[in-house]
């Protein structure tokens, strides 16, 4: 009975639900897990990566040892899947369809430096999530069309509010968030963050919670920079403007070696086994 | 016949314009107020052909106010000035362009920094730590060059701009009257800048008040914060 109102976006079930909406979620909840903790001196990102394979060619795409970094490098991207520079002072985490979220990066980019252009200032980042969540809302309304299969975790930096993480997802609600968390077991991951978040975390401590729940939540014991992405978004100690950095892969297995997470190559579990998220052949791929 | 000055100093900016209005030889009104407030802490002292001054000024204001409704915060004067000098880069390229001269003169809350910008209808802006309009700019200009200093405080940016205006009113042949605003961490004052002490009044107000946001300006902006 339900299928009369699956295959309209746009049209309420008499229970009052909008299905597409309800499964956009569902397909997001299969995706990556991507999480994110803010602090006072900054934020640090983490996200899955589910694309992996010893076939797959990474050797042209970001994702090379040579791709991520600090500032502008940061807009060479990282492993290039997962997490985005928007703008100068914005990074972003998705989780969801990749066919979707890239051309959400690139609505987003494009309205990042229309702001630039009008007011010479980098966009405010509660600005920039209403103007994705805004086209986001209307594909849940206007006739005929799919939703976006994609959650997105912002992490920036303004003048007015400092640090701020915001969530939003297929629906275009979105919220903003201490600590929170997108994609597979995001419950889980979101309760072990309520358990152990503390008010007056240091970017140390953030970098340090991120990475620890994000290793209870997979499925791998041990991390590597073959499954993970990272970044961070912090203040540039001298100029006081929104550094972003994109963890180089052998930053990041630095960093988990540090924190006694993984970061070796050969503890790496999980890793070139070729999970492609979208099972056979060519369909969308959820990441 | 028009003239605007502004003067910034170590933690305020003044603006101030002259009330004349009218058409060649002919004044007709010697109480028109050409500074008008755009935001709690921004405000613009504007000339040019009568008509499109207001109706820019308007334009302006209403767009700022939507601004700050919007986002619940109001634009800061560095990208008020870049969007204001965007609107007249095209609307100098457009079949009726607006003949509008401006000072914007604001203070930024964030860095708690003053800011002054001078902006001409070619859309030209130059940020400046004093600035005039008009014709004030022959005899003005070099009385600022000559006692403007680095971080002034109240009473020193005022001494300065009253030698500007007693310039004014000695070398040019029409009497103008003047209007005056200072703006500071507390917001957008009036001043009489022809009493014998302009900021006895803003002192004694802010004793008074004592942290209590001060926002007497002409055409004071609403506050569209939602109370309970």
């Amino acid at each position: 009975m339900a299928r009369r109102y699956d295959s309209r976006t746009t049209i309420f079930s008499p229970e009052g639900r909008l299905f597409q909406v309800e499964y956009a979620m569902e397909a997001i909840s299969h995706a990556g897990t991507v999480l994110a903790v803010l602090s006072k001196e900054g934020i640090a990102m983490a996200a899955e990566k589910k694309v992996t394979g010893k076939l797959l060619d990474l050797s042209l795409a970001p994702g090379g040892e040579k791709m991520g970094g600090e500032g502008t490098e940061a807009w060479m991207g990282g492993g290039g899947e997962k997490i985005f520079l928007l703008n100068n002072n914005i990074l972003a985490g998705l989780a969801g369809i990749t066919s979707d979220a890239n051309s959400l990066v690139n609505f987003a980019r494009n309205s990042a430096q229309r702001h630039l252009f009008t007011y010479d200032e980098d966009i405010p980042v509660e600005m920039l999530v209403q103007r994705l969540c805004d086209m986001k809302q209307g594909y849940t309304q206007f006739g005929g069309l799919r939703p976006f299969g994609v959650a997105l975790l912002y992490m920036g930096w303004d003048p007015i509010y400092g640090f701020q993480l915001y969530q939003s997802d297929p629906s275009g609600n979105y919220s903003g968030w201490k600590a929170t968390c997108i994609g597979s077991n995001h419950s889980s991951a979101t309760s072990l963050l309520k358990q152990d978040y503390k008010e007056d975390l240091t970017l140390e401590d953030a970098k340090a919670l991120c990475l620890k729940v994000m290793s209870k939540t997979m499925d791998s014991t041990k991390l590597s920079s073959e499954k993970l992405e990272f970044a961070t978004m912090t203040l540039h100690p001298t100029s006081k403007q929104p550094l972003s950095k994109i963890y180089r892969p052998s930053e990041l297995d630095g960093l988990l070696r540090d924190l006694e997470l993984g970061g070796t190559a050969e503890d790496s579990v999980g890793a070139m086994e070729g999970t492609g998220g979208g099972g056979g052949g060519n369909v969308a791929i959820s990441t | 016949m028009e003239c605007a000055f502004g003067i910034t100093g170590k933690d305020y900016v003044l603006l101030c314009s002259d009330m004349a209005a009218g058409r060649s030889i002919i004044r007709m009104k010697s109480d028109e107020n050409k500074i008008k407030a755009l935001g709690p802490h921004l405000a613009m002292a504007y000339g040019g052909e009568p008509g499109d001054t207001n109706n820019f000024a308007e334009y302006v204001e209403r767009n700022m106010r939507l601004y700050h409704i919007r986002n619940h915060y109001p634009l800061l004067p560095a990208s008020a000035s870049a969007w204001i000098r965007r609107t007249l880069a095209e609307s100098i390229r457009s079949r009726n362009p607006y003949a509008v001269n401006l000072l914007l003169a604001g203070y930024d809350t964030t860095t708690s920094k003053p800011h002054l910008y001078w902006i001409d209808y070619l859309g030209t802006k130059a940020v400046v730590p004093y600035a005039a309009h008009g014709m004030g700019v022959y005899v003005s200009l070099s009385t600022m060059d000559k006692w403007w200093f680095n971080d002034m405080n109240k009473r020193e940016g005022v001494e300065v701009l009253k030698k500007c205006i007693d310039e004014v009113q000695k070398r040019i042949t029409v009497h103008f009257n003047f209007n005056c605003i200072l703006i500071d961490k507390d917001g957008i004052h009036n001043i009489n800048i022809d009493s014998q002490d302009p900021l006895a009044e803003l002192e004694s107000e802010s004793k008074a008040a004592s942290g209590d946001i001060v926002v007497d300006a002409p055409n004071s902006p609403l506050d569209v914060g939602v109370t309970a």
